[in-house]
């Protein structure tokens, strides 16, 4: 059998496989993050809370109101989304002008008032979500046996990460939102409504989110921590693509999903560090990240 | 300026003066109050405190019983300087509960300084009792050996002869899986590998991958709480169990149970100090139990937790004073501590509490009658096979 430092390679190329299935939801969270910073200024750290209330809602959408999977998918990131909004609207709008920090701060203690919510309904040991019937099962395609269901994510995440990045680089209304962010008193004049237009934004983030979190709830326990367990990481990815950059933040995603993956195999010990090695590698060599714009 | 002055001093003297007044006797319940052990000790952990103050009387030598509660956040550090602030400035007299074997360490060194009772529920490392031993400690629940052996024998024994494990990289995890692998050899069987995963890991695939790969009839899961719930459902992704290997998690707290769900819990075989339904006097207890918690019924911690609370009392009391945990031990020892949680028990002169263990099996969906309808008890593992023996003991408190 063909080995690679000692490791056979269907393993590897298994190993391989299944750091692109954790690379989609590094891809699709620091996504919204992503599109927040750069059209926005807010560094989101309410973005993991978001993600577990869109599995929450998932959840609560099946057992309060028998609404499965697949209504779960787009209702979930819909009510995510309108969470969102509301807390744009009604608070976040007021710290635009202030320095970066403040918009942290608060979204951090956000993120704790949600997260402290939902502990106290819901405790920690988490709730169980199956997946759909559709997507149960295995299949053995030679090198491993992939769950049917991880497949689906890898597929959704690809599509909803390169969906977003059309529709800010190639669409009308992306176009919009990059001259916004670069002169919104200029855009403004020209008779779009800027508020609206980060409303909608800050909205769209959330959902990504929120989407994630969906997909995530029939592989991990629904629980009030998942997202805290995840954001520290996703902020890292976001930091090495280059703050702000949607191809960097998709790109980063899955790539570094994949070298988690592989330190797994390699050294263990180390595979919750890796990316913060490779963070600190990157920010010494290029400050801006791998895809971002010197400023 | 020289009023602020008269007014922080003034504060600071009636602050000291309310501390030296008739300071009730405190019971802490130094535990996890946010994270990923707040279902299976954290808050049932203080209501079962607070359950045994009460049902003694509420006071301790003529003096009020009040219990307060930390949260360590599973932070050593954190731990730490709350047990030492405790036991310096707010009367602390007894330690209770602390999930988390390196936080239980840590604190354990600040009880041993300050010769402070120390009530171990949650935290399971058989260090805690062996090198680490404290003359004022009493670990009372479980440990990682009684798991090990109850669990890693039993399997052993009915065939499963090559492991490999999925560790958690602490104390805990280390101790878990060196005990399991001393109770495997022993019966007969051999471990074939080991991956070692960090704390609160959300994705177990790539260690799954490796377990499979391996070869071996069990997989093993030494970890805890909210790594193994994520370990277990992802291994049924994995159709591992379909493909012929076995699964065994090695720490099983009823909460795990329900929040997998018998669908991917059923048939695992595991070691339990305690389950709510296995007599009248359990029942009782945990429907008392279940009536201040929202109809959620007690893990074997929270039991352990009141039968601890409850035996430390009733041998202050009968010691005279609450101060010297190791005195209270040493009149705990020659009690009799048997109640509704300790079968056939006493307390060693390493701090270890000997009770019956039970083997359980967790049941199929179609078997469980009612939510907290879980387990079918398989056998009763009588104490002295339960615990390690005093014979190799490592704690340097044990006469030989």
């Amino acid at each position: 059998m063909t080995t690679i430092f000692g490791v056979a390679l269907p393993v590897l190329t298994g190993q391989f496989l299944i750091g692109l299935i954790n690379g989609s939801f590094y891809a699709l969270l620091s996504l919204g993050l992503a599109v927040i910073f750069g059209l926005l200024r807010i560094v989101n750290f309410a973005h993991g809370a978001f993600y577990m209330l869109g599995a929450f809602a998932a959840w609560m959408l099946l057992n309060y109101a028998g609404i499965g999977y697949w209504g779960a998918l787009f209702l979930a990131p819909l009510v995510v989304a309108v969470v969102g909004m509301v807390i744009e609207r009604t608070m976040l709008r007021a710290l635009y002008g202030l320095d970066h920090l403040y918009g942290l701060l608060f979204t951090f203690g956000l993120a704790l008032l949600l997260e402290g919510g939902f502990r106290h309904y819901f405790g920690t040991s988490g709730q169980p979500y199956a997946a759909p019937e559709a997507l149960r099962g295995a299949t053995n395609i030679g090198f491993m046996v992939l769950p049917n269901y991880r497949g689906w994510v890898v597929l959704a995440s690809l599509v909803v990460c390169l969906g977003t990045w059309a529709i800010i680089e190639k669409t009308k209304i992306g176009a919009y939102l990059r001259a916004a962010t670069e002169n919104s008193t200029l855009v403004q004049a020209f008779g779009v409504n800027v508020p609206v237009l980060l409303t909608l934004t800050y909205g769209f983030g959330c959902a990504l989110a929120g989407v994630a979190g969906v997909l995530a709830a029939p592989l991990f326990q629904v629980s009030p921590l998942m997202g805290s367990n995840l954001i520290i990481i996703v902020f890292a990815v976001v930091v090495i693509g280059g703050m702000g950059s949607i191809l960097g933040a998709i790109v980063t995603g899955y790539m570094l999903g994949i070298v988690e993956g592989l330190c797994k195999v390699f050294y263990p010990e180390a595979a919750n560090i890796v990316v913060f090695v490779i963070m600190a590698i990157v920010l010494l060599l290029r400050p801006a990240g791998l895809f971002g714009k010197d400023s | 300026m020289k009023n602020l002055k008269t007014i922080i001093l003034s504060t600071v003297f009636t602050l000291s003066a309310t501390a030296a007044f008739a300071d009730p006797y405190r019971i802490g319940v130094l535990t996890d109050m946010s994270g990923m052990n707040y279902d299976l000790a954290g808050q049932g952990s203080v209501v079962a405190a607070q359950m045994a103050v009460e049902d003694f009387g509420g006071k301790l030598l003529g003096e009020d019983i009040e219990v307060i509660v930390g949260d360590h956040q599973n932070k050593p550090d954190v731990g730490s300087t709350l047990a030492r602030t405790w036991i310096d400035e707010q009367n602390v007299v007894a330690v209770v509960d602390v999930p988390t074997s390196s936080v239980a360490m840590a604190v354990q060194e600040i009880t041993r300084q300050k010769d402070t009772a120390f009530l171990i529920s949650t935290a399971g490392s058989s260090a805690l009792t062996a090198e680490a031993c404290s003359a004022s400690t009493a670990q009372w629940t479980w440990d990682t050996y009684a798991l090990a052996n109850g669990t890693g024998r039993a399997l052993t024994q009915g065939g499963a002869k090559k492991w490999y494990f999925i560790t958690v990289d602490y104390t805990f995890g280390h101790a878990l899986e060196a005990d399991t692998t001393q109770a495997v050899t022993a019966a007969g069987g051999e471990v074939i590998g080991s991956v070692r995963h960090p704390r609160e890991t959300t994705d177990f695939s790539s260690y799954i991958l490796q377990a499979q790969a391996s070869g071996a009839d069990v997989i093993a899961l030494a970890n805890s709480s909210g790594d193994t719930m994520t370990a277990l459902k992802q291994m049924q992704e994995f159709g591992i169990t379909e493909a012929g290997q076995k699964v065994a998690g090695m720490l099983l707290f009823l909460t795990d149970v329900q929040g997998v769900g018998l669908d991917i819990a059923q048939d695992l075989t595991l070691t339990t100090a305690f389950y709510w339904d296995m007599d009248d006097a359990t029942r009782e207890w945990s429907a008392r139990y279940s009536e201040r918690m929202e109809g959620k019924k007690p893990t074997m911690v929270h039991a352990g937790v009141y039968s601890a609370v409850m035996n430390y009392l009733k041998a202050a009391e009968a010691s005279g004073q609450a101060k010297s945990g190791s005195k209270v031990m040493e009149t705990m020892r020659g009690m009799d501590i048997n109640d509704f949680f300790n079968r056939n028990a006493y307390l060693r002169e390493d701090g270890r509490v000997v009770h019956d263990m039970f083997l359980v099996r967790v049941k199929k969906p179609s078997e469980s009658t009612s939510e907290g309808d879980l387990y079918e008890v398989l056998a009763t593992i009588p104490g002295n096979e339960a615990f390690a023996s005093l014979e190799n003991s490592t704690c340097p408190l044990v006469k030989k």
